[in-house]
């Protein structure tokens, strides 16, 4: 039976790149996919291409390909990846520049392009905004950017045109490997049944990590193995649909049954209806088998018509947020904590400082689970963190507040220490639906034949 | 009994909204996880972080429960004054929820 071989090359924007290497090198894959683009990193991208037209991609683009390109002599390995962001075909044109350093002049480097709607946007301003409610109009004059999740499609007919390498910006996470499955098994987008398992191997490779053993470690109940040396999964497609993910022999992690349900369900919301652009997804009777070794086999996910309707984050101007921490020792420490709030609190209302909304945390009391804390059996400590917050309209507020906290260490209460202020301009991501045959992909080509 | 002893959990977000999984250690938990983890139940226990809403999935496939949580996320990643934005560490409060 026809298979193909997918690797994780990257679960987010800043991940570490080894275990990427060593899955091409020992791997034995076809392709290899880079996830690296959250809701908002194409925001601030967008801020970047602004000031300049040749960035606006991912940071750690040329410093991954740098070590990749290389590799590919011996391993012909296709590359997949949303680091291209704000800019894929500048993007397209670094990775270009770098295989041509390395003397891989033939590559061929496809640049999806399209995904970026926001000079159509404005069309849009009666729709709600998923987050609130309301509609997109009353953000208008604050948005910066707007970038429509496009599928598999485009990825698709790149590799159908002999790319080896397709930078996209704003693709759907799981389409990264939708596109690569569907072009190898030459399927129809009309069968939403295989497109709906195409889904599952993307979303098992997606967060790399996550599935072979990150963010899942909890000592004395799910031990991991070797995390400092984490591997990221690799996954094996079989025509009929079944996928054998695993992870390779002599690296850290574990990959059994129970990470593999815990990143299945990541980011669910219905798991009956997993909405992407290239189907909706059934996961509700998806099972999953150990194999040994580090091996599972997943079955049974299924997929329905599309919605027709795409989904855009919208990047806005959202204010600022001024915050600053202290940290109180020893005995009586959080009753010096409470006292220095209430300091801070007084401070902002004699300075008349503006703003929108206050946030106080103890960390080590409340930071996380804020009130819902007192339902937690109560433990002694040993020192706690005041953390204090502000959103503001006004950049001075927030810096003021941020200030405010620092002073503490010499107008507040005894022992402060370890004091830190600091503020950032917010870009908040507002997420809107819009019709699909609105948005047009393209396909741009950096090297090889135009 | 606390959930952690027979169950283990991981959390997603989207916008305002957070997801998280309970999923048994062994099959034969699964049922008791039904019985007991109800929609009220876990909008109880997260009311304090703001959650408005609480939808229960079941995954008997998985021996799983996925719940979605409204407004847990104090207005959204991207806006919220929390410390933990994205409400990562709120399968910690899930699993200290009490069984019987």
């Amino acid at each position: 039976m026809k298979s193909i071989r997918i690797a994780a090359g990257a679960g987010f924007a800043g991940d570490r790149i080894e275990p990427a290497l060593d899955n091409i090198i020992r791997g034995n894959v076809d392709y290899i996919i880079f996830e690296c683009l959250a809701e908002r990193t194409i925001a601030l991208a967008q801020k970047e291409k602004r000031s300049n037209p040749d960035i606006g991609y991912n940071h750690l683009l040329e410093y991954r390909m740098d070590k990749v390109i290389p590799l590919l002599k011996d391993h012909p390995v296709k590359v997949i990846t949303n680091m291209g962001a704000a800019n894929p075909l500048a993007a397209a044109m670094k990775i270009y520049e770098i295989a041509c350093k390395n003397g891989l002049n033939q590559l061929k480097i496809a640049a999806v392009i399209g995904d970026d709607v926001l000079s159509i946007i404005n069309n849009y301003s009666q729709m709600p905004m998923m987050e609130t409610g309301g509609k997109l109009e009353t953000i208008r004059d604050n948005i910066i950017s707007a970038n429509a999740y496009i599928g598999g499609q485009a990825i698709s007919k790149a590799l159908a045109e002999g790319a080896d390498i397709v930078v996209t910006g704003r693709s759907a996470d799981p389409s990264l490997a939708t596109g690569p499955i569907m072009h190898e098994f030459g399927r129809s987008y009309y069968d939403y049944e295989f497109l709906g398992k195409t889904v599952a191997a993307g979303h098992l490779l997606e967060c790399a990590g996550q599935v072979t053993g990150g963010y899942f470690a909890d000592p004395g109940y799910k031990d991991v193995p070797d995390l400092w040396n984490l591997a990221f999964p690799i996954l094996t497609f079989f025509e009929n649909g079944n996928i054998v993910v695993e992870k390779l022999p002599d690296t850290g992690g574990i990959l059994n049954n129970l990470t593999v349900k815990e990143q299945l369900l990541y980011e669910v919301q219905d798991p009956m209806n997993y909405i992407t652009p290239d189907v909706v997804a059934d996961f509700s009777n998806i099972t999953v088998e150990e194999l040994g070794d580090n091996k599972v086999l997943v079955r049974g996910a299924f997929g329905k018509r599309k919605t027709g309707s795409l989904k855009v984050s919208v990047g806005y101007l959202d204010g600022f947020i001024g915050e600053g921490e202290i940290s109180y020792g020893g005995h009586n420490c959080v009753a010096r904590a409470q006292l220095a709030e209430e300091v801070i609190k007084k401070r902002l209302e004699i300075l008349k400082v503006d703003y929108k909304e206050l946030r106080t945390d103890m960390i080590g009391i409340n930071s996380l689970y804020g009130a819902a804390s007192a339902q937690l059996e109560k433990v002694e400590l040993n020192e706690v963190r005041l953390r204090v917050s502000i959103r503001t309209d006004h950049k001075e507020a927030a810096e003021t507040a941020a200030r405010e906290v620092e002073s503490l260490y010499v107008n507040g209460p005894a022992g402060g220490g370890g004091a830190r202020g600091a503020f950032t301009n917010i870009v908040s991501v507002a997420s809107v639906l819009i019709p699909e045959e609105d948005v047009r992909f393209g396909i741009t080509w950096a090297g090889g034949p135009a | 009994m606390k959930l952690y002893q027979i169950a283990h959990s991981r959390t997603g977000d989207k916008g305002n909204i957070s997801t998280i999984s309970v999923i048994a250690y062994i099959q034969e938990d699964y049922p008791r996880l039904c019985e007991q983890l109800t929609e009220d139940k876990v909008l109880a226990w997260f009311t304090k972080v703001g959650a408005t809403k609480v939808k229960r999935y079941e995954v008997p496939s998985l021996g799983a429960l996925n719940f979605v949580l409204e407004n847990t996320l104090g207005g959204g990643v991207t806006r919220s004054l929390a410390l933990d934005k994205h409400g990562k560490s709120l399968s910690g409060l899930m699993l200290e929820m009490d069984l019987r």
